[in-house]
């Protein structure tokens, strides 16, 4: 029998809001997950689903507005509880994040390496030289040719795809212990999106980094990642290995995603699936299920919100259903 | 291991979304709701009212004449018994009604002059604007040409060339102010010309008139009436400035600039000659210059300053 | 490489473009003068006829006004001012030198004061945004805006020099206490508009995704507005020092008439009064030339900081 690991970052009763002139906005709401090292993690929804904002919570890096209640508890130490320097301390350097449009995410007035070595500098103490160094060899590591020199250039020197190498790159120069890709191939055209996707992946089997990677693209998913978390209007409605989600999705959002998915080996006679409707207002969600308005399946007890239905391949969903598509 | 098919109706769309009866707010209620909300800019424009109503009709209501020299109280301080609430300068006017009186053409130049500006800037702005290309660049080159220049050398220059009539200062500060309203205008018109609802009024068969009419007026209004706003203050202080060095109106006439260089010779003996006509000198630019500020966040908030 | 040339020719293309500036400041000087009722021998003593025509043959003015203009230009050029016609011993060369080391201390000082202090508290505003001390310090920097300089320094004058007697009510010898009060009024409003100028645009900064990024390296929050936001806030308070150096030109007239300081400012309002011809172009190419070069370096400045600017040939 498997002993149980302590995992890497735990997320527990989450719940972010935002406030506005027009009300508050319930961004997050009870979000539980987990993720342990070495593991990769995807976060999928559509816009405004809570996946970037309660990964921001954690780091530290919600808006004026923005709070958040709950716990993220990562290594044994609660991120939320803490002050910004000593969030500091774990940011860069044991959990990176890097982001979804590296034109704007990079620093357009500094060279890259100036934006490069002072997360070393900083965190590890390397003098200039040999941060310099490490950088390089990082940058080698994410295929930008010519290193040495590129790294004297600015960022509007490079294409969008080397960017995001720049980027993925420059988060894991500490070697951290999480990496956070918040869409980190949205802003790319697809054939970067699967370069992008190997080199994650290449790079997390050489140092064992856990991964979250939050997007609303299920194609990327499967070839990087192990497990599944579906969220919707803030809250989590499915989660499941990626064996579970693609092939035994329980909830009927998950489901309806799933179909919605354009495949090519599909007649082109066949219609678009969509699902129909919009999500609900996160200023005034509904009581009980977020998704029934929408859902096809939707039937009375659907008024009281339901549990998380749990089976032992550690497959959980928010529905009163056990059923598969 | 089949995949769902699930088929799903596809719903009309209102009958998805629900029923909801979303009332519009225009643009201007919205600006002008924003405005409402900045207190700073309430206040100032109470306050700028308040001024206005005394200086239109205080000199009517206050019991001494401007150019009354009242030899039995020169240089008095400010007193409730002498009738002098403000006291008195040197030679025994009234600080107070002279005060009120030296607004009224003060405001007066800020208001006249503001409009020459506008009309020479509007015009200026909009002619660049709509023609474009090498027009529109000559034009902007010779605004950056002035800007660049120390206004007041020709200030100064037009001054003693053409002497001191206030017909001439109205002209003379409106002609040196022009330049932010023409590039503002310039700009808006630049956009504008290209905006793609113009493109598509004209399309449908708008007639040139009730296009500029009923969408490029309302979109340039909202600009001037900052660009207004915030020059008025500029054009009062650069009368200030003409005063101060005596290039300003002339005598019997006063302004509050004059009025402080008055007061600033007196500054040690009479501080109140000095320091009435600056308080209320401070307090209009002040004000003057929250309403603006509090009109471009309301009408533009990506603009703010 | 790449980089230089584009910097080179970018800035050489702005100095030619300054040209015009001069060009047209000297002319419309020039024919303002001129144009203006009375000579500068109006006011002497009635002179007999062929006396005036000998000084105005001496002085050229019975030239055409075209013909004047041109030798005019040629002087420029050469760096020949001509005489004083109100002091008549003395050229315009010799009372400019005499003027412009006043003005230009007091100028560049009143320049370093705004900028240094208002970036300050720009930035020291903006970090503490929406705050009694952000209120506080911008309700000041409007005050400095709507106050005009002739206010100000008279309180101060009596506030420091009459009551306290801390420092001298005018004049210049050259101490450091006869420049504090006149720098201090001279830089007041631009400091207070680079303080707003500054406030602005560092909120804006800070609200992008780059700074999002800096932050989630882990960087102390000094040290991202230091290495980060600094650089890309000043952007607009930079292209401001232009305006800004006019500004405080247009300012020093009345500055030095206040504090009784004998800079370019009082010879210039002296020489347009008194029809001082040499007097007052000598000035005006004087202060022109100095926009023209002041604006130039901001010009390199700007670019320095902004990459962006130097690749781009569009201009």
């Amino acid at each position: 029998m498997k002993e149980a690991l302590m995992p890497l970052l735990e997320v527990k009763d989450l719940n972010v809001g935002f406030n506005t002139a027009e009300g508050e906005v319930h961004a997050v709401n009870n979000l539980n997950f987990s993720i342990n090292a070495g593991d990769t993690l995807a976060i999928v929804g559509e816009s405004g689903s809570g996946k970037t904002q309660s990964l921001m919570s954690v780091m530290g890096l919600l808006a004026e507005n923005g709070h958040a209640e709950g716990q993220a508890i990562f290594k044994g130490k609660d991120l939320l509880k803490m002050s910004t320097s000593e969030l500091n301390k774990h940011r860069g350097r044991e959990i990176a994040m890097i982001f979804q449009d590296p034109m704007t995410s990079l620093n357009p007035y500094l060279r890259i390496d100036k934006q490069m070595i002072e997360v070393v500098m900083h965190h590890q103490g390397l003098n200039k030289s040999e941060a310099r160094e490490h950088a390089v060899e990082m940058l080698r590591a994410v295929r930008i040719p010519d290193p040495e020199e590129r790294i004297r250039q600015y960022p509007h020197e490079f294409s969008g795809g080397m960017r995001q190498r720049v980027m993925v790159a420059m988060g894991l120069l500490c070697e951290p212990d999480l990496l956070i890709a918040d869409e980190p191939t949205t802003a790319l055209d697809v054939t970067v999106q699967a370069q992008i996707s190997h080199l994650m992946n290449a790079l997390r089997r050489k140092s064992n980094t856990a991964i979250i990677l939050i997007t609303h693209d299920l194609g990327v998913v499967a070839g990087l990642c192990d497990r599944i978390l579906v969220m919707y209007a803030g809250e989590a409605v499915e989660c499941g290995s990626v064996e579970q989600i693609y092939y035994d999705a329980k909830h009927p959002y998950t489901q309806g995603l799933l179909a919605s998915v354009p495949r090519l080996d599909h007649m082109a006679s066949k219609e678009m699936h969509a699902i129909p409707g919009n999500p609900p207002s996160l200023m005034s969600l509904p009581k009980g299920c977020k998704f029934r308005d929408r859902c096809p399946k939707a039937h009375a007890a659907c008024e009281e919100t339901p549990p998380m239905q749990l089976d032992e391949g550690r497959h959980a969903w928010r529905c009163y259903l056990d059923e598969s598509a | 291991m089949t995949k769902t098919t699930e088929s799903v109706a596809i719903d009309p769309f209102e009958a998805a979304l629900g029923v909801s009866d979303v009332k519009g707010r225009s643009p201007w209620e919205d600006a002008w709701h924003r405005l409402l909300k900045n207190r700073a800019a309430v206040v100032s424009a109470f306050i700028m009212g308040f001024i206005i109503l005394l200086v239109v009709f205080g000199p009517m209501l206050v019991s001494w004449e401007s150019d009354f020299t009242d030899w039995d109280h020169t240089s008095a301080p400010p007193s409730l018994q002498s009738g002098h609430w403000f006291g008195t300068d040197a030679v025994g006017r009234d600080i107070l009604v002279r005060t009120l009186e030296g607004g009224r053409i003060s405001l007066l130049v800020g208001v006249v002059a503001t409009i020459v500006s506008l009309l020479i800037g509007v015009s200026y702005g909009a002619i660049a604007g709509s023609f474009g290309g090498v027009t529109d660049r000559i034009m902007m080159r010779v605004v950056d040409i002035i800007y660049a220049l120390p206004f007041m050398f020709f200030v100064i220059l037009l001054m003693v060339v053409f002497g001191r009539h206030i017909l001439l200062i109205f002209i003379a500060i409106g002609a040196i102010n022009w330049l932010d309203m023409a590039r503002i205008v310039r700009g808006q018109t630049l956009s504008l010309k290209n905006a793609e609802f113009i493109e598509a009024a004209r399309a449908s068969g708008v007639r040139d008139w009730d296009i500029i009419r009923r969408h490029i007026i309302p979109n340039l209004l909202g600009v001037v009436i900052v660009y207004v706003t915030l020059t008025i203050p500029q054009v009062i202080l650069m009368e200030s400035f003409l005063s101060f060095i005596g290039l300003g109106v002339q005598e019997p006439m006063s302004s509050w600039g004059a009025l402080v260089s008055d007061g600033a010779q007196d500054m040690e003996s009479a501080p109140w000659t000095l320091i009435v006509p600056s308080v209320f000198l401070a307090i209009t630019l002040y004000c003057f210059n929250f309403i603006g500020d509090g009109l471009r966040d309301a009408l533009d908030p990506k603009d703010r300053l | 490489m790449i980089q230089n040339s584009g910097m080179a020719k970018h800035s050489l293309r702005r100095l030619l473009g300054l040209l015009p500036t001069l060009f047209m400041l000297i002319t419309v000087a020039f024919f303002l003068m001129r144009a203006a009722p009375g000579g500068p021998f109006d006011s002497e003593r009635v002179l007999p006829p062929e006396i005036e025509a000998n000084l105005e043959a001496r002085y050229h003015l019975d030239e055409p006004l075209l013909q004047q203009y041109f030798r005019y230009l040629g002087q420029v050029v050469t760096l020949d001012f001509g005489p004083s016609f109100q002091y008549k011993d003395w050229t315009v060369n010799e009372l400019m030198a005499q003027a412009m080391p006043v003005s230009l201390t007091v100028g560049l000082a009143a320049m370093l004061l705004a900028f240094f202090l208002g970036t300050l508290i720009g930035v020291a505003s903006a970090m503490r945004q929406n705050t009694g001390v952000d209120y506080s310090l911008m309700g000041l920097a409007m005050l400095g805006i709507s106050i005009p300089s002739f206010v100000i320094a008279p309180i101060l004058i009596l506030l420091l020099a009459v009551y306290a007697g801390w420092l001298p009510a005018g004049g210049w010898d050259w101490s450091v206490s006869s420049m504090v009060l006149p720098v201090i009024t001279l830089a007041f409003p631009v400091t207070a508009y680079i303080a707003r100028l500054t406030r602005g645009s560092m909120i804006e900064v800070l609200k992008s995704n780059f700074i999002r990024t800096a932050r989630a390296k882990g960087l102390p929050e000094s040290m991202v507005i230091r290495r980060h936001a600094l650089r890309p806030a000043l952007l607009p308070v930079i292209s401001y020092l232009g305006p800004a150096i006019a500004g405080m030109i247009s300012g020093s007239v009345v500055i030095e008439r206040i504090f009784s300081i004998p800079g370019l400012g009082s010879y210039f309002v002296q020489g347009a009064l008194n029809r001082d011809y040499t007097l007052v172009m000598g000035i005006v190419v004087f202060y022109g030339v100095l926009i023209i070069v002041l604006n130039f370096l901001v010009d390199l400045i700007y670019a320095w900081l902004n990459p962006k600017i130097r690749y781009d040939e569009n201009d």
